[in-house]
């Protein structure tokens, strides 16, 4: 009887035969909104569906389909940053964008180095959406960051997720948390002005 | 150079303040500091404009018409499709 009342409930709150129809593209952008690549995407997308299928039992109802299955894909996207981050790689790319910190600021004093001190974009009071080109560096800018990087930045900023959970996830103290946030948004606006003319 | 004097001339660590007020917490005294840094400093005052500007556009990113037109293949979905339909049948 039990297990009868369990699949009806189920299917009254849960329509898999649909999820294709209804969120595959939705959780697709979503996944490469993320990543940035689209074989990843469809990956994760696939992932999330069987998943959700497996785990269809212990959905309680407490949220909307929709929102219940990008949770699903979010926890994904975190395994994918954890991956891409602890790898080989990752020492030898934030060492090298550590190494590009040092020119920023001078060593003694901490001032701006000449070449690198902030010029006005001429767009600081505009709704920076609506500016395609802006949009264009930005996105390209987010991709030369080291993937760790990306990684804490994209999880605070696009999914405002709090500081506690990134650094549990991704593995990160919170003092380095810190460190992370900083570097990475001196590197992204250094790279926006290098190519914003 | 005591430290408010220390703060008042290094944008490394305004910046560091910058970016810690945005998404945390920073003391009353490293408000105050910033604050002094700032009023003197027209460069990190580019910067914090420039870093809010950055941290506003990430958080709309999604709303992108790119992304809200973004779609699978259709090829991809049918497989998925089957793949699901086998899944469920497995489980009933």
């Amino acid at each position: 009887m039990q297990v009868n009342n369990d699949i009806k409930t189920v299917n009254n709150l849960l329509e898999p035969q649909q999820w294709v129809n209804k969120y595959a593209d939705y959780l697709y952008a979503y996944a490469f909104s993320r990543t940035n690549d689209e074989e990843q995407s469809r990956d994760l997308v696939q992932e999330t569906f069987l998943a959700a299928l497996q785990g269809i039992s212990k959905f309680e109802g407490r949220s909307s389909e929709s929102t219940w299955l990008t949770a699903i894909l979010k926890n994904k996207i975190i395994d994918v940053y954890r991956k891409k981050s602890s790898g080989l790689n990752k020492r030898k790319e934030v060492e090298d964008a550590e190494f590009e910190q040092h020119d920023f600021f001078d060593q003694e004093d901490g001032h701006w180095n000449v070449a690198y001190r902030p010029k006005s974009f001429g767009i600081e009071h505009e709704d920076p959406i609506l500016n395609k080109e802006f949009i264009r560096f930005l996105q390209m800018c987010m991709q030369k960051l080291p993937t760790l990087w990306l990684s804490v930045f994209t999880m605070k900023h696009m999914d405002d997720e709090s500081t506690k959970t990134i650094c549990d996830e991704l593995n990160v103290t919170p003092a380095n948390f810190w460190v992370i946030i900083h570097r990475t948004k001196v590197n992204l606006r250094a790279c926006l002005q290098k190519n914003w003319k | 150079m005591n430290r408010l004097k220390k703060i008042a001339y290094n944008c490394k660590k305004a910046t560091f303040l910058i970016e810690k007020k945005q998404i945390g917490t920073i003391t009353l005294r490293e408000k105050i500091e910033l604050k002094i840094h700032l009023s003197g400093c027209v460069i990190c005052r580019i910067f914090q404009q420039q870093s809010i500007l950055i941290n506003r556009t990430v958080k709309n990113l999604f709303q992108l018409p790119q992304y809200k037109t973004m779609k699978l293949e259709d090829d991809f979905k049918k497989e998925l499709q089957q793949r699901i339909d086998k899944e469920i049948k497995k489980t009933l």
